[in-house]
């Protein structure tokens, strides 16, 4: 394994380094820092490839097709294009409010769905670099280093995971692949059987997730200065919420805030979208640069995910998460907590939100009723939002006459991040990278800050054959100055 | 890559990944449906658009784990490379080894199966529902390979 203090960087000269984890068909990003002659930072970006072709790919398809079909757009978060595509069609199946049965399940798939994979980002992701420090070896800092140092740690991120897995297989009728949305509703409810099973285990998972808050926050504590400085800015923030302002990751009106908390916009439907983003396209990367309309490019990018949805909203109506979420808020004070490595904070108060939502389902008798499918008059056009693990989901589709798509627009939660990622890798790198030795451990701040988003790469395809990890040095004119492979 | 010595049948699991929906990149999950369609015994297959981390507690009920991906780099029909655990942390929860799969069977379940890696050469992996002319080739001859090392471990067993 090639070791990143190998690498040859001539002094005195422009030169670029690129870290470019090739690991997919397009799912790959790299990262790009340009040095000036007097070895300072002078620019760094976060390249990421986008799925432009998924959406042309949509074009032809039946509209009731779709919530299956985009499933294929990530094999990480099948379940939130799945239930955004739900939603937008049943927009197009002129359905304006399903059933109470139907919504239901649907919420309960939905927080099942966030509450696994905030747990396999927390747990997986984050934990080695929390827990163990972002200088540690990389041959231990890794979920592995985690649970040897941490034992309890492994079985939270096991169980938890699992549960949320149990809680998509409960109302998708599988694991893998679940199907639970069609136009206007869904096809089944909640038998007793699996709503018992899962009523069984919800406590002790709300105490896990309770658990590894009480953890983070020991790191924390231990790291008050990185954990308030590292890779952070104040930014605007944008998340749907829900009546009151209420945290609601299935359902409700955007709402942005700037970086006081001041509302830029609020109780923004979501087919109104267009009057107030702008998406961008930039020469040097293939994905968008959305941003708020009213402040233009410059001023207009924001932050979604985790951080965002408590920032935004006014208060979560679930006691645990409140609480925890009222702790969170003192960090900024009487403003919003703009830290990077808060999204880490943040995420685990959404795990405990989720499980707690999902326990209020559980003991609620709609989820076996069997009004499950509306039906309306079929409209041109659905546009839909919903809170996906990563962030604000937008599913934009037009449909004619034939009921096939004509149009589809996705705004996926990384794409919302894109301003906000390439500035958290300016940052790090300024602070961190400039002056220093390129060191494997510095390069990898670069990483930390990547993780608090946990960028979705254009997901569901990957192939053998492609490199994890290159590290390339380029002068000013773009010249190759070294490349090195990491295995 | 010889079957197995064990009194039992082995448990095989065949775990085939990628993306039906990109050409080519359906090799994996193809091969895991071709093979579930036999029913043999102590084989259970299953496919994915990629691997996750649950996908460890698959791995550790089983005596002998294929993961079949597909290649866009290397030999025709296909290379098969054995397998060891190996933990890593990537920068994005969107990509799990198989390696990684394993580190997290042996230290969450304590269970080290035989591990190979059948990578399918592929050609094309654009939006298209379809697999392409030389991977379907390909495709054939590593499911044959795969059918008859499976029916040598029941022979071996059976014998």
């Amino acid at each position: 394994m090639m070791a990143m203090s190998d690498i040859q960087v001539p002094l005195g000269q422009p030169r670029k380094i690129v870290i470019d984890p090739v690991t997919r068909v397009e799912g790959h990003g790299k990262v790009t820092i340009r040095l000036n002659e007097a070895g300072e930072v002078e620019q760094a970006r976060f390249h990421i490839v986008e799925f432009r072709g998924f959406e042309r790919f949509i074009q032809g398809r039946m509209y009731w097709e779709v919530p299956v079909i985009v499933q294929r757009l990530c094999g990480i978060c099948p379940v939130s294009h799945h239930l955004c595509a739900a939603k937008a069609m049943d927009v197009v199946a002129g359905v304006d409010q399903i059933t109470p049965s139907a919504e239901k399940m649907r919420r309960l798939m939905h927080y099942g769905q966030v509450l696994q994979s905030n747990a396999v980002n927390f747990f997986h992701l984050a934990s080695p670099d929390l827990l163990l420090g972002f200088e540690a070896p990389v041959a231990e800092r890794n979920v592995i280093g985690v649970i040897e140092a941490f034992p309890e740690v492994g079985k939270w991120a096991i169980l938890i995971r699992k549960f949320g897995q149990q809680v998509i297989e409960a109302t998708g009728g599988r694991r893998i692949h679940p199907r639970l949305c069609i136009p206007g509703g869904v096809n089944q409810n909640l038998s007793i059987d699996r709503r018992d099973a899962l009523r069984a285990e919800v406590d002790q998972i709300i105490q896990f997730c309770c658990a590894a808050l009480e953890l983070h926050k020991s790191f924390v504590q231990s790291h008050e200065s990185l954990h308030a400085h590292f890779a952070s800015f104040p930014s605007n923030y944008m998340s749907l919420v829900g009546p009151n302002g209420a945290m609601d990751l299935y359902n409700g009106t955007l709402r942005a805030i700037d970086p006081a908390g001041v509302p830029i916009f609020e109780g923004v439907r979501p087919d109104a979208y267009r009057d107030y983003l702008i998406e961008e396209v930039r020469s040097w990367s293939y994905m968008k640069f959305p941003h708020i309309r009213s402040l233009g490019r410059e001023a207009g990018w924001y932050r979604v995910g985790p951080l965002a949805q408590i920032n935004c909203c006014a208060f979560i109506d679930t006691p645990i998460a409140e609480a925890a979420r009222k702790d969170f808020m003192a960090q900024g004070g009487d403003g919003l907590v703009h830290a990077t490595l808060a999204y880490h904070w943040a995420r685990v108060i959404s795990m405990i939100h989720c499980a707690e939502i999902i326990k209020q389902l559980l003991f609620d008798d709609d989820l076996q009723g069997t009004d499950l499918v509306v039906t309306g008059d079929r409209r041109p056009e659905g546009v839909a939002v919903i809170e996906a693990p990563r962030g604000t989901l937008l599913h934009h589709y037009q449909v004619d006459d034939n009921d096939q798509v004509t149009m589809a627009n996705l705004i996926v939660s990384t794409t919302n991040n894109n301003e906000a990622m390439n500035r958290s890798v300016t940052k790090v790198a300024i602070d961190d990278l400039s002056g220093h030795e390129i060191t494997e451990g510095l390069l990898n701040h670069i990483e930390v800050a990547i993780r608090a988003y946990d960028p979705c790469l254009s997901c569901a395809t990957h192939a053998l054959g492609d490199m994890p990890l290159v590290v390339t040095l380029e002068d000013a004119d773009g010249a190759v100055i070294a490349t090195r492979v990491k295995e | 890559m010889s079957p197995p010595r064990t009194l039992a049948p082995p448990r095989v699991l065949i775990l085939g990944y990628g993306n039906p929906g990109r050409q080519d990149d359906g090799l994996g999950p193809a091969v895991s449906m071709q093979i579930a369609a036999l029913s043999w015994p102590n084989v259970t297959a299953y496919e994915n658009y990629q691997l996750n981390i649950e996908d460890a507690a698959d791995v550790a009920e089983h005596d002998v784990v294929w993961f079949v991906d597909a290649a866009r780099v290397g030999p025709t029909p296909f290379t098969i490379e054995a397998l060891a655990p190996a933990a890593t942390l990537e920068f994005t929860s969107h990509l799990v080894r198989p390696q990684a799969i394993l580190a997290m069977a042996h230290h969450y379940y304590g269970a080290t199966p035989e591990a190979f890696l059948l990578g399918i050469r592929g050609y094309e992996f654009e939006f298209i529902e379809e697999l392409t002319p030389a991977a379907t080739d390909n495709l054939e001859q590593a499911v044959e390979m795969l059918e008859d090392w499976l029916r040598i471990c029941q022979h071996t067993v059976a014998s």
